[in-house]
């Protein structure tokens, strides 16, 4: 029997546009329901979008962005067989998704100081609208956490494959992947900023 | 069995040829053709854990007031019936067993896209499948629910929902994972010659469904992420006194498991659309037109989630919207059937066990598409809504469509992966008690449901009584006549007599290979230079 290594960079790429799909629509219905309850409670979530930090959420985004150029300047980097650069370009971007969970950390921290978390006796006393934004506030960025955290595993394991060499000029799909899904958690929150800090 | 066993020759082809046995070569291959068996062993399980379970549940409405069960096992036995068979057995079932073990050979492939992506989804139905069954026994006991996960009861009851939505919710990640492999696939893994006009009529059919799964899964994730958040952080988001809108929950659920019925009943139509040609000698009529009604039906099924609603508070407009909509679904399922209709025109029909199948799916999905209608027309839904009517529908169009369709395909596919084959006789004779039975039983249900029976009641008036003893007395049929299909085909796979290559004169590639198909399938890449069903000119490679 002929055994052969089959290898479609193009039908790897296709898959990781499918799953980036999938992932957009996981927000989707989250967004879905802002939507609904911003058209139902416009008064109260206004009030309740004033009190999260935006300067805080300006820096995550800043560093979000960031983090997403260095990304895709290891691509690059790799597609011209500078591992080393490639390697520190990643190493950038996990550095950037730690300061982003960091700062997240303070900024949820100073909320549940203030009695504000799902639940909370201020939340549930005070105006529905309010509980709900929250809720959502809570639940969408908690989510996006989470997939930061999956996005700098994700990468932190393909750099380790670099620095090994398993992945490289010619074999680095992977990386090209691993970016994309990185860019996704960027994008998500590109759209979590102004519709929670900004617009209203 | 074991002394049977061992008398029998060894198998060819994929369960030999690797030179590895045991049960890791089965878990942890990448080989479609295991993984599709793998599927096919679990799903076919899990059914006949939904079938005990949906016998209980006649034996329990047979007479009313207490007949074996206490209204809160009840409560819980429809639940489970309903998450085991919509999430374990269906919504897998055709896609990720017959799929896989058929798909890439009729495309000529060798294997799916994603070999370990495959083996992976396989695992994560396999954990999701777990957590499911875990959750019955543990907590607070088994979900109480229904299948349909509905808030407010769902975020309070105190019985284990966390843990089975958890459970379902792994199931659907495992469910956009077969998705995404199988878009990837046909789209980059075609053989030469293998255009999209040639594809065979079943791969048209997944690639729908795959899209579905794909587009329409993450929502019941999310959605479940957020009953979860309900019931554990109390988010208050679905809560009315908290602000929150219970029908948005009943809107996220139902954008998703309205698809979820296409991701159900297109596999089986494209299952049909293979048998009817074959077993009628003739071209499949209106190729193209089937094809795109696949494609128009996954379509126009993601916007048509709202009939589930009529009777929540939605807006008399919205409520004309969605009944509007759902009359446009049937519009592509009776192309198929009428094409269905016209390629057995003039055939020469020959009426063995695969065909029965198919033959009753187009009946029984008629019956269940025309009784849709009622429930999709908003002024007869009103009266019939949550009764028995729904429960006779459903199952019309997914065990009388679908599960009509997954043993037509078992009797039709699974002799060419096995090398053996099942004995007519008993085939026959199972599935006319099953046609029959099931006739009896939901055709009963239908009636009950149009006099004002309503579904998931543990009791019920005196004048309900007879005609439920008639459905009870069906479902006895209906199981006598499954056990003899099951068995005949489960003793035929394994001692029956064995068959070559091409036991029905199909023209699609699977049917060009040996029997059981070798690893990698093909020992040349195929060329194909005809389409699926040109019976005349024979399997699709020169």
């Amino acid at each position: 029997m002929s055994h052969q290594e089959h290898t479609d960079n193009i039908g790897a790429k296709l898959g990781m546009w499918l799953f980036l799909f999938t992932e957009l629509l996981l927000f989707g219905g989250l967004f879905i329901l802002y939507a609904v309850y911003l058209a139902r409670y416009p008064h109260e979530f206004s009030a309740a979008g004033k009190e999260l930090n935006v300067t805080f959420g300006a820096i995550n985004t800043v560093v979000l962005l960031t983090s997403s150029l260095l990304a895709a300047m290891a691509v690059t980097a790799i597609k011209r067989g500078e591992k080393g650069l490639t390697v520190a370009l990643l190493s950038g971007t996990l550095g950037c998704a730690l300061i982003f969970l960091v700062i997240k950390y303070f900024e949820w921290s100073a909320k549940i100081h203030h009695g504000i978390y799902p639940g909370s006796p201020r939340l549930v006393a005070g105006a529905p609208g309010e509980s709900v934004f929250f809720g959502l506030y809570y639940i969408t960025t908690g989510l996006h956490g989470v997939h930061v955290v999956i996005g700098g595993a994700v990468l932190g394991w393909i750099g380790t494959r670099v620095n090994s060499g398993s992945l490289n000029q010619g074999n680095n799909v992977a990386l090209e992947n691993g970016t994309l899904y990185w860019h996704l958690v960027d994008l998500v929150w590109i759209f979590i900023f102004p519709l929670y800090y900004l617009i209203l | 069995m074991s002394v049977a066993e061992s008398k029998q020759p060894a198998r060819t082809g994929f369960w030999s040829d690797t030179g590895k046995s045991g049960i890791g070569s089965w878990i942890l291959s990448t080989d479609h053709k295991r993984i599709g068996l793998l599927y096919l062993y679990s799903v076919l399980g899990f059914f006949l854990v939904g079938v005990v379970l949906g016998v209980l549940l006649r034996i329990e409405l047979m007479a009313p007031g207490r007949t074996i069960m206490d209204a809160q096992t009840y409560n819980a036995v429809f639940t489970v019936h309903g998450v085991v068979m919509i999430f374990l057995f269906i919504i897998p079932g055709i896609p990720a067993s017959f799929g896989n073990l058929v798909m890439p050979i009729q495309i000529g492939a060798r294997d799916v896209a994603f070999p370990k992506l495959n083996l992976f989804s396989w695992w994560l139905y396999t954990i999701g499948a777990l957590i499911v069954l875990t959750s019955l026994f543990s907590g607070g006991g088994a979900p109480d629910t229904g299948w349909t996960f509905y808030v407010p009861f769902s975020a309070r009851t105190g019985t284990n929902v966390s843990l089975a939505v958890f459970g379902v919710f792994v199931l659907g990640f495992s469910s956009i994972l077969t998705g995404i492999n199988f878009v990837t696939t046909i789209h980059r893994l075609r053989a030469e010659g293998m255009t999209w006009g040639r594809l065979p009529l079943f791969v048209w059919s997944l690639y729908a469904t795959a899209w579905v799964q794909i587009l329409a899964t993450p929502i019941i994730a999310i959605t479940l992420v957020l009953v979860i958040a309900e019931r554990v952080l109390g988010t208050g988001l679905f809560d009315p006194g908290r602000g929150g809108d219970p029908i948005m929950f009943q809107h996220l659920f139902w954008i998703y498991s309205h698809p979820a019925v296409y991701i159900m009943i297109l596999p089986a139509m494209g299952v049909v659309s293979e048998i009817i040609p074959v077993f009628s000698r003739k071209p499949i009529f209106g190729y193209k037109m089937i094809a795109v009604s696949s494609i128009a039906i996954a379509g126009a099924g993601s916007l048509v989630w709202g009939h589930h609603m009529y009777t929540s508070g939605m807006s008399d407009r919205a409520v004309m919207v969605f009944s509007f909509l759902t009359f446009i679904v049937a519009i592509p399922s009776a192309i198929k059937v009428f094409n269905w209709v016209s390629t057995l025109y003039k055939g020469s029909i020959s009426l063995e066990a695969p065909m029965l199948f198919a033959l009753s799916f187009i009946l029984l999905f008629s019956i269940g598409g025309l009784s849709g209608l009622v429930l999709g027309a908003a002024a007869t839904d009103v009266h019939v809504h949550d009764t028995h009517f729904v429960v006779g529908h459903f199952h019309y169009v997914m065990f009388g469509g679908t599960g009509f369709a997954f043993f037509g395909a078992a009797h039709y596919w699974l002799p060419k992966f096995y090398g053996r084959r099942y004995r007519e006789k008993p085939a026959l004779v199972g599935w006319a008690l099953m046609f029959v039975g099931f006739n009896i039983t939901y055709f009963t249900m239908q009636v009950l449901g149009i006099r004002g029976m309503p579904r998931r009641y543990y009791d019920y008036l005196p004048e309900f009584a007879d005609l439920n003893l008639v459905a009870t007395v069906g479902s006895w049929i209906m199981v006598t006549g499954l056990i003899i299909v099951v068995v005949n085909l489960w003793r035929g796979l394994f001692w029956g007599e064995s068959i070559g290559e091409n036991p029905w004169d199909g023209a699609t590639l699977e049917w060009s290979i040996a029997t059981p198909p070798p690893t990698e399938n093909f020992e040349e890449d195929p060329v194909v230079t005809h389409g699926p069903y040109d019976f005349n000119k024979g399997v699709g490679i020169p």
